[in-house]
């Protein structure tokens, strides 16, 4: 069995190291790029939200591989992600190709984890559940560590003193990662790159402007599609902070476990003058992160969402009162399958050089309304 | 003076219009509907929903504009789900946001939840929307239980109004699009006129329905999509249909999916012909007209000639 599975992010670290360590053969799809946008666009629905049309693109991509398994996590909430795998299922045979699909429901209880560790025991009857359940703490462990990575090159970004630095490291350790195998080599790479990124000649005492990556998960975890946003914040001297991780996402889903602890609640607490019910997607996850974004007295919000994205269409009308009321610049990028950047950095600019003076007027000690 | 409710002709009205209709005047109040969609409904939703939103949804603040000054309440419910483990689309559960945000100088809107996944909620959610109007339980009761029975035979009535001629035609999509005539351009008198009677899901019994939805492979999470796929395999089944027409909004997200998963189904496993419309809010009426006339000069031609030669010379059924 050859599994293949999609990207989102670097998502792909931790799964492709359970699979490894449950010696399950994993053909990795090419990180995603314009061709596997190209496959999946050639073959989806025209309406379908642009994750669909990558994700199919990089499963394709490891077909073509030599993938005869496809491992996709399913779910059940109003938001078309649930869908996602019996869709693909069809369009992939449609297009003759003769592959399984591996699914398991989301974690949100023991049933979901319970059969997640089915499906990995029926991929690799030769490891005990035992193994299989602590090869996923493992796998959980990874996940956290490469999430706290990746945040730290957000935070040296803009305040490195030889620039590019950091995103010279980061492209290493992406090389590095794909090659490595199994949980000691994995966590040994990420050691390593940890303690170079540590010894970069930075300027903390740097002020940075601070601004909040908020909206719908694949767009802000996947870099090819958000077109590497806090890259391009960062070099232009601006702190991104991403508000989800892919590591936050599971541990909401997991915290009806006693010792999970996630910042669900006071997310929904932040988020209850707007919006006090969960209405799918990350709605209210957008509206709570902006919110504390506020508190925390940051100086704009960037919020992303792919075209036709329901839930957050919701958010999208509840955006300019929050605006207008909590005095932030929101500005809202909508990604689909588009990917000229000449339009998108352009309103990047805009929107720092307006947070810029924002800030700059703060400090003189005028206000400057946003409206 | 009694109080005055106002409910938009949008979204679920067209399905649960009997029951909310009767529970208010039951309790006594004056209850106002939007006029029938109209030009200028239209314009005025557009202009104030997020340009990203569907078309329905747009259609819906254009309704609750035209009320706004008249009522003393708005009823816009916040519906998560009328079955177990069903929802409908995330719009719905935060359209008492959508609409909140979107539109200036509202009247007191009732937004109650109403959530029927869970068992025998639909009392609490009515006594909730009955305290916004009168203390007494007991009435609210009453109202409620004729309100329902009222729907019933509404559905009742509803079911097998298909007469069973020889000229069908399936006609998919959400019914507050089937059911508004200005939104889908008048689609089901321009059938009849061409001799077509046409079929939606809702003239199909749900027992239908839930059995052959059953024969999906996949989770069907969503009303629509059982309703949908449900009908769908139906009526491929029976085979009385001659064609299928899906009318789909433009950036509906559940049609992006149920769309394309009924047009693979119809496509592999049978040869009824089938078409997606997509509107919008650009309300001209030439473009639709001619692929519907195009579509139904194809059914025609495919009865008139015994051999089914399509019009571009290879045979129909040469796959």
């Amino acid at each position: 069995m050859k599994i293949t599975f999609p990207h989102m992010g670097t998502t792909f670290i931790p799964i492709k190291m359970i699979l490894d360590e449950l010696n399950i053969e994993v053909i990795l799809p090419p990180k995603s790029n314009k061709r596997a946008l190209e496959l999946g666009v050639k073959c989806s629905p025209e309406a379908i939200c642009v994750p669909f049309k990558i994700i199919t693109g990089n499963i394709l991509e490891g077909i073509e591989k030599g993938a005869d398994t496809v491992f996709m996590l399913t779910g059940c909430g109003p938001c078309r992600f649930g869908i996602f795998h019996a869709l693909q299922r069809e369009i992939i045979h449609d297009m003759g190709h003769d592959v399984e699909f591996l699914t398991a429901d989301r974690f949100s209880n023991y049933e979901g984890l319970r059969e997640f560790s089915q499906r990995l025991k029926e991929a690799s009857p030769q490891n005990s559940y035992i193994k299989i359940i602590r090869t996923i703490k493992k796998g959980l462990k990874v996940l956290d560590e490469v999430d706290t990575l990746y945040e730290l090159t957000n935070k040296l970004r803009p305040r490195e003193l030889n620039k590019g630095e950091v995103d010279y490291i980061w492209a290493q350790f992406e090389n590095d990662i794909r090659t490595s195998y199994g949980y000691k080599e994995v966590m040994h790479v990420i050691k390593k790159y940890h303690l170079q990124l540590k010894e970069i000649e930075v300027d903390y005492k740097k002020p940075c402007l601070k601004v909040a990556i908020v909206g719908e998960i694949y767009t802000i975890l996947e870099n090819y599609i958000n077109l590497n946003i806090e890259r391009k914040l960062g070099n232009m001297g601006i702190e991104a902070i991403r508000t989800t991780s892919a590591s936050e996402f599971v541990r909401e889903q997991l915290d009806f476990i006693p010792f999970m602890r996630s910042q669900k609640k006071k997310i929904y607490k932040a988020a209850s003058k707007y919006l006090d019910i969960p209405i799918g997607g990350h709605a209210i996850n957008s509206i709570g992160n902006i919110m504390r974004a506020v508190k925390n007295d940051y100086d704009g919000v960037i919020h992303l969402l792919p075209f036709t994205c329901m839930p957050e269409i919701v958010v999208q009308s509840i955006l300019p009162t929050i605006e207008k009321e909590q005095n932030i610049p929101i500005m809202t990028l909508v990604l689909d399958e588009m990917t000229g950047e000449g339009g998108y950095i352009t309103r990047l600019e805009a929107f720092v050089d307006l947070i810029q003076k924002r800030r700059e007027m703060k400090n003189e000690g005028k206000s400057f309304s946003w409206y | 003076m009694s109080i005055k409710i106002g409910i938009p002709r949008g979204l679920l009205y067209y399905e649960y219009s009997p029951m909310w209709i009767s529970f208010f005047n039951e309790l006594g109040t004056d209850v106002i509907i939007s006029p029938k969609t109209n030009k200028k409904i239209l314009n005025d939703g557009t202009i104030s929903t997020v340009e990203d939103a569907c078309i329905p949804v747009k259609l819906y603040n254009g309704h609750v504009i035209n009320l706004q000054k008249k009522v003393d309440y708005l009823f816009v419910p916040r519906i998560m789900g009328v079955y177990k483990n069903e929802y409908i689309c995330p719009k719905f559960c935060g359209l008492p946001e959508m609409v909140k945000y979107s539109v200036k100088d509202l009247p007191k809107m009732i937004n109650t939840k109403i959530d029927l996944m869970k068992k025998d909620k639909l009392k609490e959610a009515m006594m909730e929307i009955g305290s916004f109007i009168t203390k007494d339980k007991k009435k609210i009761i009453k109202a409620y239980h004729s309100a329902q029975d009222n729907y019933l035979t509404h559905k009742k009535n509803q079911k097998n109004k298909w007469s069973g001629s020889n000229k069908n035609i399936l006609l998919m999509g959400h019914p507050y699009v089937l059911d508004d005539d200005y939104l889908n351009m008048n689609i089901k008198n321009k059938l009849l006129d061409e001799g077509y009677q046409f079929i939606t899901p809702d003239m199909i019994d749900e027992e239908i329905i839930n059995e052959y939805a059953l024969k999906y492979h996949g989770k069907l999470f969503w009303l629509f999509f059982r309703q949908m796929i449900g009908a769908c395999l139906y009526m491929m089944e029976k085979n009385v249909v001659d064609g299928v027409i899906y009318i789909s909004s433009f950036g509906c997200g559940i049609d992006s999916v149920v769309a394309e998963t009924v047009e693979r189904k119809i496509r592999r496993e049978s040869d009824i012909p089938f078409m997606l419309l997509i509107i919008d809010e650009h309300s001209g009426e030439a473009g639709f007209n001619t692929r519907l006339e195009a579509f139904i000069d194809m059914l025609k031609w495919r009865n008139q000639n015994e051999n089914h030669l399509s019009t571009h010379g290879n045979y129909v059924y040469s796959h």
